[in-house]
């Protein structure tokens, strides 16, 4: 470093500060200022946060009673920021199950109730419509996704269409899972792909790897009137998610982990959906694929889905 | 500037440690310290830095919608950054192989001007993946002991292992030989030499393991190509020597001082090689895409042409192209050695070209059509812009920083025992100080 920068006056050792030092420290000084200012936002941000939040482990780490602690937590922030009083459980799977979902695509016709129900049951933000299932009006006589229209506006069934929900696949062997870096989605013994809201970090990697656009991101944070949020809640499944994290289809887990059905089939006018335990042979949805045409979408993969599609023959 | 002896006998162990917090003190000062162009240069930088931190923390604060991301472009200008940044910190590597395994003598002299631009360059790349976590406070899931790294299974944990670890072989290289010069001592080759060929591995493992993030995705076909990391590497290693003949024109220009031809001869060798192998294996994808046809190739056509009236990137990609074949051709030329304008437009093209390649022309194709066939155009919004060009901006403050430190210790204006405890010796600067 030069001499002449750090000696005032130019005389040696005179004790005065030079004006280049006052220069730099007042440089300093303001870019400090203009630094605090500019990262203002992050502070309020902040303030929206709770220790408790950063600090929360794994879900496969909590204990029970840390599980309990959360849940009330959830719940407690619903009210403050959602005015909603909602009940946030977490029920586990069950032995024996393994849950799979087909679908009749000779009755299906487009009417996409299931979508405005999944809307509706999983407490998705209003503005943005969302919902996990995409209904695909396609040119029948072909499989082409390429000619298929999500965004169709006129009366439905249209004569030479035919309707394709999509919606997650419930992967034997799902890519998002290995592809997320932080575990924060994982495969549950019952077979539904679940995702950690308090811990994924928001990468969005899970979502370039999935093959059946499955999975949304919440770009901001959820908006929904207090009246109409759905208050029976699962931690893994329908509660509202956090701004900046992924979620997905869980086949309504809060719903069919305690035997009832998910709310898409139960909106569904034509019955065109079935759903249940593929372990239990006398299960209708063992019977659809024993005795129905079965096909699954992007086979080529080899992903395993366990979602259904099949024709009437 | 002291009369400080050249090499000064090796101090004990302790002194060494010792003076090591001093090192990093009178680096500091150093670095700050500098002629009017300079100051104008860090003004400049810092207010475009400010500009993109105040964007970052509005897009924490409201949320990723400020983006122009969605769910069917899940990835945009910030992944694309980050890949091309990766690539540049590789390619800085491209001076040490000349260096070491060539034993090319010139190119020792300088080839801290490519470590520490890896450096810089990587610490860039991990800013970019930071503003574009959806929640950047929860990072340390990421970092083992306290999170859980997804470990072997996730790419994207075997990524930020292996720049992480690059960040510190380069910084751990870069700090002992600095370290010894500034100490008058000579480096132990024991010391530094299996860190310089580790660096070596490493840089080529960075850019394979980010080019597997994306190949390794089976539902995404435009990426599922095994040409892609090959790809990377050949593109990088354009890139990487074009930032670094930029930098020694400019380090020339700021020091005065002129070191050697030799490296830049190199540096231009390489590239003429690495540029056309790159358009080479662009050219085999583009064939193999239109030659088939079919349904994978929608998303190439919907770069290279457009899809169904959607036409957002083909400009951006031709444009690409262009840029790299004009700039292969001028560094074909003879007169890029003699004329530096030549020399110095071929090297801003490729570097831009293989930017817009690496970036918009390889991250956005992979996501239209979507999965599902469906086209979503993205066309990254204002904020994404002013955050970008923060983190561009904040790292070239920080390579300008690091360049000053080690040029201040190479020409031993920063040395040990130079200041402050001994009174300056007034008139036996060799020459007027040259500021950086
Ligand atoms: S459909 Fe997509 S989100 Fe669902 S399990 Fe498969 S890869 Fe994962
Ligand atoms: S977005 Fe969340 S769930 Fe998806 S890969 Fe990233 S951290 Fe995992």
């Amino acid at each position: 470093m030069s001499s002449s920068s750090t000696s005032g006056c130019g005389k040696e050792d005179c004790g005065c500060v030079s004006r280049r030092t006052v220069m730099k420290g007042v440089g300093a000084t303001l870019g400090a200022a203009a630094f605090a200012r500019a990262i203002a936002p992050l502070t309020e941000w902040v303030d929206t946060l709770s220790v408790d939040e950063f600090l929360q482990r794994h879900y496969k780490e909590l204990s029970l009673v840390d599980l309990k602690v959360v849940l009330r937590r959830l719940e407690k922030e619903t009210k403050e920021q959602y005015g909603a009083d909602v009940t946030i459980s977490d029920t586990k799977p069950q032995e024996g199950v393994k849950f799979g979902y087909a679908l009749n695509l000779s009755v299906c016709n487009g009417c996409r109730k299931c979508a405005e129900a999944c809307h509706l049951e999983n407490n998705h933000d209003r503005p943005s419509n969302q919902s996990y299932i995409r209904v695909f009006e396609m040119q029948k006589g072909s499989m082409d996704m390429e000619q298929g229209n999500a965004h169709y506006d006129k009366p439905v069934p249209q004569p030479d269409k035919f309707y394709m929900p999509v919606q997650c696949q419930q992967c034997e062997h799902p890519p998002c899972v290995d592809v997320c870096p932080v575990e924060a989605t994982w495969k549950e013994p019952d077979g539904i792909v679940v995702v950690d809201y308090n811990w994924c970090i928001g990468c969005r990697y899970c979502e370039a790897a999935c093959p059946y656009h499955a999975r949304r991101f919440n770009w901001t944070k959820p908006v929904i009137p207090k009246e109409e949020i759905n208050p029976n809640q699962g931690y893994l499944s329908n509660r509202i998610r956090p701004q900046g994290t992924m979620e997905k289809c869980t086949f309504c887990l809060h719903r069919t982990r305690n035997g009832r059905l998910p709310a898409c089939l139960e909106a569904c006018p034509t019955g065109a959906r079935v759903f249940g335990n593929l372990l239990d042979p006398q299960s209708e949805i063992r019977w659809v694929l024993e005795h129905k045409r079965v096909f699954i979408l992007k086979e080529d993969l080899g992903l395993k889905p366990q979602f259904f599609y099949f024709f009437d023959s | 500037m002291s009369a400080a002896p050249e090499a000064s006998p090796s101090p004990s162990r302790p002194a060494f440690w010792r003076n090591f917090g001093r090192f990093l003190g009178n680096a500091a000062l150093e670095s700050l310290d500098g002629g009017k162009l300079f100051y104008i240069w860090m003004f400049c930088l810092t207010a475009i830095f400010l500009v993109g931190a105040n964007a970052w923390a509005v897009q924490v604060r409201d949320g990723m919608a400020l983006s122009n991301m969605s769910d069917h472009v899940s990835w945009g200008l910030y992944i694309a950054n980050f890949t091309f940044l990766v690539g540049l910190a590789a390619g800085g590597v491209m001076m040490v192989i000349p260096a070491y395994l060539y034993h090319d003598e010139e190119m020792h002299d300088i080839v801290i001007i490519g470590e520490l631009l890896a450096i810089a360059a990587i610490i860039m790349s991990l800013m970019f993946v930071i503003c574009d976590l959806g929640r950047p406070d929860r990072f340390w899931h990421l970092l083992p002991p306290f999170g859980r790294l997804h470990f072997p299974v996730s790419m994207l944990s075997w990524d930020v292992i292996v720049l992480n670890g690059y960040l510190f072989i380069n910084a751990y290289i870069c700090a002992y030989l600095l370290y010894m010069r500034y100490l008058g001592q000579t480096p132990d080759p024991r010391w530094y030499v299996p860190f310089v060929f580790l660096s070596i591995v490493w840089a080529i493992s960075i850019h394979t393991v980010t080019a597997f993030l994306y190949c390794g995705l089976g539902g995404r076909p435009f990426w599922n190509t095994a040409l892609l990391a090959p790809r990377f590497l050949a593109s990088a290693f354009v890139s990487g020597p074009a930032f670094i003949v930029l930098a020694i024109q400019v380090i020339r220009q700021a020091v005065g001082r002129h070191f050697g031809d030799g490296p830049i001869r190199t540096l231009v060798n390489i590239m003429r090689i690495t540029i056309l192998v790159n358009l080479l294996m662009v050219v085999s994808e583009v064939f193999t895409e239109f030659y088939t046809g079919g349904a994978h190739t929608s998303a190439a056509r919907y770069l290279y042409f457009g899809l169904h009236g959607h036409d957002e990137l083909v400009w951006w990609i031709w444009s690409s192209i262009t840029l790299v074949a004009v700039a292969a051709v001028l560094m074909l030329l003879p007169s890029v050695f003699t004329k530096h304008w030549i020399l110095n437009t071929a090297c801003i093209l490729a570097f831009i070209g293989i930017w817009i390649e690496k970036g918009m022309g390889l991250i956005i194709p992979g996501f239209v059509p979507s999965t599902l066939h469906e086209i979503v155009e993205y066309r990254p919004s204002a904020i994404e812009w002013k955050i970008t060009a923060g983190i561009w901006a904040l790292g070239l403050i920080i390579y300008t920083l690091f360049i000053k430190i080690a040029a201040g210790i190479v020409l031993n204006r920063t040395k040990l025992h130079a200041i402050p405890d001994e009174p300056p010796a007034s008139e036996s600067s060799p020459a007027p100080l040259p500021t950086l």
